[in-house]
């Protein structure tokens, strides 16, 4: 399939400007009479169904959630990016859209990245607008703080919590919508199939997840805005319900799925404690900023750390291994999160690993503690304080900024994270992959576009921290408003559609056949034990280091695994009422067939790049090393049958403004 | 850790439920939820029915959970979500009573999993500034203390649980509601309509059916987010100064 | 009756400022009825407090505030009852099989009961003014009543009929009882009222709590210190 990004021409900078003012438009009276679903109400879908109903579009907006407020967005911890440069370091849209382009490896595409760079600044005015309560400083002004992979200061943030209000901001503009009458709400719905009428996406099939009846809606065009398949993992730092089921859906009915392989494994998470575990608790970014990672020079040490018989406190300076500062001095403690999780995994793999498991390092904020009393001792004019002092004071400073982080840490692990140093490991955190779409944000398919996390467009092989709540939001707010109307002007002679339609009465059932085939089973096994072990299989061998040989056995390992799947699933209850079980089964038979495709995608790309490390292609320094002459394109998976190998298609990525090295933080 | 639950069992909306015991195996890392599933596995593999919670983010953020633990909304630690309570807070052979959040404005759907749209429904009557895309001036162009800033946020840090209305005995949703036209009034955005605000909100919480503050602060006590008080003062404040100096007759 | 003012008195905050405001004008009368009583403590056979009672009696303002007074005592309780019938609908119908409710920043569970405490208060109040005020005013010469001559006037002897009253020992315990009780109302009362006003401040409410403690200690305490004395005299 020839795959066309439908990047405008002209000079990058000017290619989004020019764009937005020769695209067809649609007029006001217009729009009332074109009806579009959103599914998903986090960060992107939330905005897009707020911003497209505040434009006059008759909205349908839904969530399987109980309230749009719940979407996973709102656990984003550390802060949103924009190219503001209010620090004066330096900082421009363009160093944004580098540092986007060099962060995710060279393989997202130049045209999407600076248009993000471009609308990030408009994104904190409307947040600010919408009463998002931003750090301050005490000037007024808003804060910023640094993230991996940039040397300037240009993350925005709302403590810890900063995904929590972006998604507050976003889910109360939607509120609006819907009391407008703009918007119309559909909670606990979730979506099960999309329906197409003549090759465009006209519709979906959800199920009321209180009642278990199924529903049809009709619309002229639908968008996705449902996140990312982390989950695919079991565990991740992801919520419990996020699932691939929508853009799966979306893939099985032609969409394709791009660059699945790429995924996010961050570097600062709780590391996991215990087989019944649920899911892995990310400690944010930012604390990077101000806490080092460590872990003992000597394999005794670590060895008596791991059995109880030292702490990390005991460990003396010259024995503690900073090895982020050593192998990557420009950065340090500041890389990018694919760099430090491999760094990560190299020292436990030595041997260095400071928990019992022997998956974990140190993140140590005693430097800084130390820095912080001893300016504010400086500041409060104390003469030769004692170190007792100058501790006290820089702990209230460090808890200042990160109080409620150490709080959560201290709730998990039941340690107090100022005295002892966090354990921290990296754990599966985002996907970068996603649905296939152009710069419209529409798919292959014409008519269902794909927003946030849910499509592959902005990030390339990874993402720099603290730009996923920019994509989102800029998807959401100031991307398909505009892009969609490329689409729907022209729908405008197109009648509303009816749900009875054999296109729509065939999906219906195609998804009741499916769920009462999980219903009826009869099996023994639950949905979330076939999670976990298909968890077990993608992380080891489509994890932080993949191999051809692991791959390939992966494919394996699944193909049987989703056979027993469908031999012994067990569902207990019936279609009819609140069932969380069969919601799970239907999430992990997707799951079972995206696992097997990323193993697929992964083996394909005989690269390392980003958060795609394979161990045959590396430096001797165990860099990850890029194949830019063979695999500088996008992967775009197309479905074809169960029976079938997915098919591949290649969308070339050319860049035309940004000299592409080899991606180096030293 | 040997555990009995006494878990509230009920199979919708339209009939009574009742207590049903369970006897569980957990380990003191474990989280209450994840000694949940542990009981849920349990339940599947016997091919009974598992107890339906509502739970998502798992690291106290999404406000989904919300169980009532021995009497306690989000259990017995000061400051946490159900879902960040850990079992090492509890005793080998303890008894634990599971109850879903009660009030009439939350009606039980099925085993623990309570209707909380009624909170939804209270912001789209006003709780938001009236904003559309693409209007913001410079984000800097109102400066903002740094001390209003960070109140602000302490009010806007609540997460929609309800513990507020389960912890009440009048099951009032002022302290969420407080939280809301607080965190908007005291922001210059949002206090240019902060009067229709405090109006419509507290209309439509009346609506409801939720009870009346009679200011015995179990909300505040309970709140895992730990927000104060303080803000209903401020939503009544807002509310009588709304409606006596209004222009709406 | 479908205006804002109406609106407002019936919403949820405006019944609870309503609540407020009654109960600090009750508050308010407290202190000046205690300020009367204390002349009950002159060992001067009731020439300063019959004095007082007389001017109280015949005052035109105060007449007028003591009828609002009585409807104000009233509203508050029917508000009161509202309020409490209004709550108890809001729970639903299933209530908690455990409940534990963290330590407050407020009153230790007083709250809560608030309504009991307003039942006792109520029935006080009915005692209290059939064996004062309507004694003083409708009960026959005899029973505990006579005259005394204050001005050159002659009116009825209140003092006496506070003696007698008191010299009963039920009667002391009753009163001292339910001041107890009002001072638990006034315990929650007092900084309630703040709050239901809009008034809570980092700086301030500490100040409104304490004022309130005291207050609610002080005031009941004055008012239980009477029938205590006189009891103590007869004897």
């Amino acid at each position: 399939m020839e795959l066309n990004g439908n990047v405008p021409t002209g000079p990058l900078a000017e290619k989004w400007t020019k764009y937005k003012s020769s695209m067809p438009l649609v007029s006001p009276d217009n729009k009332r009479r074109l009806d579009v679903i959103v599914v998903g109400s986090g960060l992107a879908g939330a905005a897009a169904a707020a911003s497209m109903g505040e434009l006059g579009y008759n909205v349908k907006c839904f969530t399987f959630h109980d309230s749009p407020r719940r979407a996973h967005s709102i656990a984003a911890q550390g802060g949103i990016n924009a190219a503001k440069n209010y620090k004066n370091d330096g900082d421009s849209i363009y160093r944004l859209f580098y540092d986007t382009i060099k962060g995710g490896d060279y393989r997202a595409r130049e045209g999407n990245v600076h248009r993000l760079a471009e609308v990030s600044v408009d994104i904190i005015d409307q947040c600010v607008a919408q009463g998002v309560p931003f750090a301050r400083e005490y000037s007024g002004m808003l804060d910023n703080r640094s993230f991996g992979g940039v040397q300037v200061q240009r993350t925005f943030y709302a403590r810890g919590q900063t995904g929590q209000q972006l998604l507050i901001g976003a889910y109360q503009a939607l509120s609006r919508q819907i009391s407008l009458g703009n918007v119309t709400m559909y909670n606990r719905h979730e979506m099960l199939d999309v329906v197409l009428v003549e090759g465009k996406a006209r519709g979906i099939i959800t199920r009321n997840l209180v009642t278990g009846k199924l529903d049809r809606f009709a619309a002229h065009a639908v968008v996705l805005a449902t996140g990312g398949y982390g989950n695919v993992f079991y565990l991740s730092t992801n919520a419990m319900m996020c699932n691939v089921t929508a853009a799966w859906r979306a893939v099985r009915r032609g969409a394709l799925m791009a660059n699945p392989c790429y995924t996010q494994i961050h570097p600062t998470c709780i590391p996991q404690y215990g087989d019944y575990q649920s899911k892995l608790t990310l400690m944010s970014e930012s604390l990077r900023n101000d806490g080092r990672v460590w872990v003992p020079k000597n394999l005794d040490d670590a060895k008596a750390i791991r059995e109880g018989k030292k702490k990390g406190k005991d460990i003396p300076e010259a024995d503690r291994d900073y090895y982020l500062e050593r192998r990557y001095p420009a950065f340090g403690n500041l890389v990018p999160r694919d760099v430090a999780s491999r760094a990560a995994k190299v020292e436990c793999d030595k041997g260095h690993g400071i928990v019992p498991t022997g998956l974990g390092v140190y993140l140590d904020f005693n430097a800084a503690i130390d820095r912080y009393g001893k300016s504010k001792a400086h500041s409060m004019n104390l003469e030769s304080p004692s170190a007792q002092q100058i501790w006290e004071l820089g702990q209230k400073v460090v808890e200042e900024k990160y109080g409620n982080l150490f709080e959560m840490y201290e709730k998990i692990t039941g340690e107090d994270p100022y005295t002892n140093p966090m354990k921290i490991y990296p754990a599966v955190h985002y996907t970068m992959g996603g649905l296939w779409v152009d710069y419209n944000l529409q798919t292959n398919i014409p008519g269902l576009f794909a927003l946030g996390e849910c499509n592959f467009s902005d990030h390339g092989a990874n993402r720099l921290g603290a730009s996923a709540l920019m994509q989102g939001l800029a998807d959401g707010y100031f991307v398909i408003p505009y892009t969609i109307g490329t689409f729907l002007s022209k729908e405008i002679r197109t009648p509303r559609f009816k749900t009875d339609s054999p296109e729509f009465e065939e999906a219906e059932q195609s998804v009741h056949q499916r769920l009462t085939g999980f219903i009826n089973n009869g099996g023994k096994q639950s949905a979330e034990s076939f999670h976990r072990r298909l968890g077990k299989i993608m992380w080891d061998y489509c994890g932080m280091a993949r191999t051809a040989e692991g791959l390939t056995t992966a494919r394996r390992m699944i193909q049987e695994l989703k056979a027993e799947f469908y031999a012994d699933l067990y569902v207990p209850g019936t279609m009819d009422e609140f069932n969380p079980e069969l919601e799970k089964a239907t999430r992990v038979a997707d799951f079972l067939e995206l696992g097997e495709m990323m193993c697929l995608d992964a083996l394909e790309r005989q690269e390392s790049c980003g958060g795609h490390f394979r161990e045959e292609y590396q430096t001797e320094e165990g860099e990850a090393m890029r194949d830019d002459e063979n695999m500088m394109f996008v992967s775009a998976w197309g479905w074809q049958d169960t029976s079938k190998e997915p098919e591949l298609n290649k969308e070339p990525l050319i860049y035309e403004n940004v000299k592409v090295a080899a991606r180096s933080y030293k | 850790m040997k555990l009995n639950l006494k878990v509230w069992r009920q199979k919708n909306a339209k009939v009574k439920g009742q207590f049903e015991s369970y006897q569980v195996v957990a380990n003191e890392h474990m989280s209450f939820l994840e000694m949940l599933d542990v009981l849920n596995e349990s339940l599947v593999s016997g091919q009974k029915e598992p107890v339906a919670f509502e739970h998502d983010c798992r690291e106290g953020i999404c406000g989904t959970c919300n169980l009532v633990i021995n009497g306690q909304p989000h259990g017995p630690q000061n400051g946490t979500t159900t879902c960040q309570l850990h079992m090492r807070h509890f005793k080998d052979g303890q008894t634990i009573v599971i109850e879903p959040f009660r009030a009439k404005a939350f009606p039980v759907l099925k085993d623990l999993v309570v209707d909380r749209s009624a909170f939804d429904r209270i912001i789209q009557a006003g709780g938001y500034v009236s904003v559309d895309t693409g209007q913001a001036p410079d984000g800097n162009t109102i400066p903002i203390g740094k001390d209003v800033a960070g109140q602000a946020f302490e009010a806007a840090a609540c997460i929609g649980c309800g513990a507020c209305v389960a912890a009440c005995p009048n099951s009032s949703a002022m302290l969420f509601v407080g939280a809301k036209i607080s965190h908007l009034a005291l922001l210059p955005q949002g206090e240019v309509e902060a009067k229709k605000r405090a109006q419509k909100m507290v209309h439509q919480m009346d609506e409801e059916g939720f009870g009346m503050c009679s200011n015995i602060t179990a909300c505040e006590a309970e709140c895992p987010k730990g927000i104060s008080v303080e803000n209903i003062a401020r939503m009544n404040r807002e509310y009588i100064g709304a409606s006596f100096t209004s222009q709406d007759k | 009756m479908n205006n804002w003012f109406f609106g407002f008195l019936t919403s949820s905050i405006g019944r609870k400022l309503l609540m407020a405001l009654t109960g600090l004008f009750l508050i308010l009368f407290l202190a000046v009825h205690l300020a009367g009583n204390l002349q009950l403590l002159h060992d001067d056979g009731g020439i300063a407090f019959n004095t007082y009672a007389n001017f109280m009696a015949h005052n035109p303002l105060i007449q007028f505030v003591s009828k609002g007074n009585f409807f104000f005592i009233l509203l508050h309780a029917i508000l009161g009852i509202a309020l409490w019938s209004k709550n108890r609908a809001a729970r639903g119908t299933q209530g908690y099989a455990v409940t534990k409710t963290r330590a407050t920043q407020t009153s230790p569970g007083l709250a809560k009961f608030m309504w009991a405490f307003g039942i006792v208060i109520f029935v006080f109040l009915i005692v209290h003014l059939v064996q004062f005020w309507a004694m003083m005013h409708y009960g026959e010469i005899g029973y505990g009543i006579d005259f005394v001559n204050i001005d050159g006037k002659e009116v009825r002897n209140l003092y006496t009929l506070v003696e007698a009253t008191f010299t009963n020992a039920g009667f002391v315990l009753f009163y001292v009882v339910c001041m107890v009780v009002i001072a638990l109302h006034l315990w929650h009362g007092f900084q309630s009222a703040f709050q239901s006003m809009g008034l809570n401040h980092p700086k301030y409410t500490p100040v409104i709590k304490f004022v309130g403690a005291a207050y609610s200690v002080l005031v009941p305490l004055g008012f239980a210190v009477i029938p205590i004395v006189f009891y103590l005299r007869h004897a």
